[in-house]
């Protein structure tokens, strides 16, 4: 038997038993987090059915162009993550750290427009509340609209910012020379985080930004 | 550990692959297809997740258990949307019972406040 690596627990058999374990942890978490934006999607769905005209009017008042560009830089985010991990695999540290400082370069990039874009609904008074003001026939479901798009997107957004954080952990772990290829299960389990939070941002922009847009 | 190691080029088609469904999506979403919009915009976004859920997240080469758990998930997030909607749905398919989902277009008798007794507030 070959000496066990330092980083196994002593109540694994071995690094792939451990592996395994982590990896349907990290799963279970995830089914947690579905279930989670699963609800906020329910209460979308149940409002929208009851005033679908309501909801498209106020969909209109979001960016395409900007929800555009963000959805294209978290696919590319979602490939260096990818990479991130590959590169963990074939212990490659120098390309470990490139592949995370771009994800964390990307996901920065969305965060940033996700500013702009919160600031412009700020000064058209879009937010839900005392001062909320909209022109339109629709403005009591506007508002639901507005209420779903600040919390589905502003959850997603704390999300993302939970994710750089953990990238810049992996950043600092793999400079320390943590990771090899029998050791990389936290890359691995934030790679799993990461694209699952692309995942919910798939079902996000489409029924945010483009609803009733003939 | 023998873990499969996917190629740079399989990364960068799955990567173009859902480029190109985002655009797709933004485009039929200008088109008026009736009804069948939004079931659209969610095939896609449906094929999209699942891409992103086989490759990017190695499910395909992950273990049977892996698969279980990830189809578990999925499964409850069904019977959540499932038991939700199949309740705001049917509301309003009995006679005589208002439909809560679409309360602009049911004309409920308005609710009426019984004039109340007693002594008027001073002005």
């Amino acid at each position: 038997m070959s000496e066990a690596h330092p980083a196994l627990a002593h109540h694994f058999e071995d690094a792939e038993q451990q592996h395994e374990a982590a990896s349907l942890g990290m799963w279970a978490f995830l089914i947690t987090e579905i279930m989670f934006f699963g609800g906020l999607f329910a209460g979308y769905a149940v409002y929208r059915m009851k005033s679908p005209e309501g909801f498209a009017e106020a969909s209109h008042h979001l960016d395409i162009a900007l929800g555009g560009v963000n959805t294209a830089v978290l696919i590319a985010s979602s490939l260096t993550m990818a990479l991130t991990v590959r590169a963990a695999q074939m212990g490659s540290r120098r390309f470990l750290m490139l592949f995370l400082i771009l994800t964390i370069a990307l996901g920065s990039v969305f965060l940033g427009v996700k500013v702009v874009e919160y600031t412009h609904k700020f000064e058209e008074s879009l937010i839900p509340g005392r001062h909320f003001n909209f022109e339109g026939m629709y403005s009591r479901t506007a508002e639901m609209f507005f209420f779903f798009y600040f919390a589905m997107t502003g959850m997603h957004a704390l999300h993302m910012i939970i994710g750089v954080g953990l990238m810049l952990a992996l950043l600092v772990m793999a400079h320390r020379g943590r990771f090899s290829p029998e050791y990389y299960s936290p890359v691995e389990l934030s790679g799993l985080y990461w694209h699952f939070v692309y995942i919910v941002w798939i079902f996000l922009f489409p029924l945010l930004y483009l609803i009733g847009r003939h | 550990m023998s873990h499969t190691i996917l190629s740079k080029k399989l990364y960068c088609s799955i990567f173009a692959a859902l480029l190109a469904l985002t655009l797709v999506t933004v485009m039929v979403a200008m088109i008026d297809l009736g009804p069948l919009n939004t079931p659209l915009a969610l095939g896609i976004a449906g094929l999209k997740a699942t891409l992103v859920i086989l490759y990017f997240m190695h499910v395909r080469y992950s273990s049977r258990l892996t698969w279980m758990f990830v189809g578990a998930g999925f499964f409850w997030l069904g019977i959540l949307l499932a038991l939700t909607l199949s309740d705001f749905l049917s509301r309003g398919w009995l006679p005589g019972y208002a439909s809560s989902i679409a309360p602009e277009q049911v004309t409920t008798r308005p609710l009426e406040i019984p004039p109340q007794p007693g002594p008027s507030k001073p002005e």
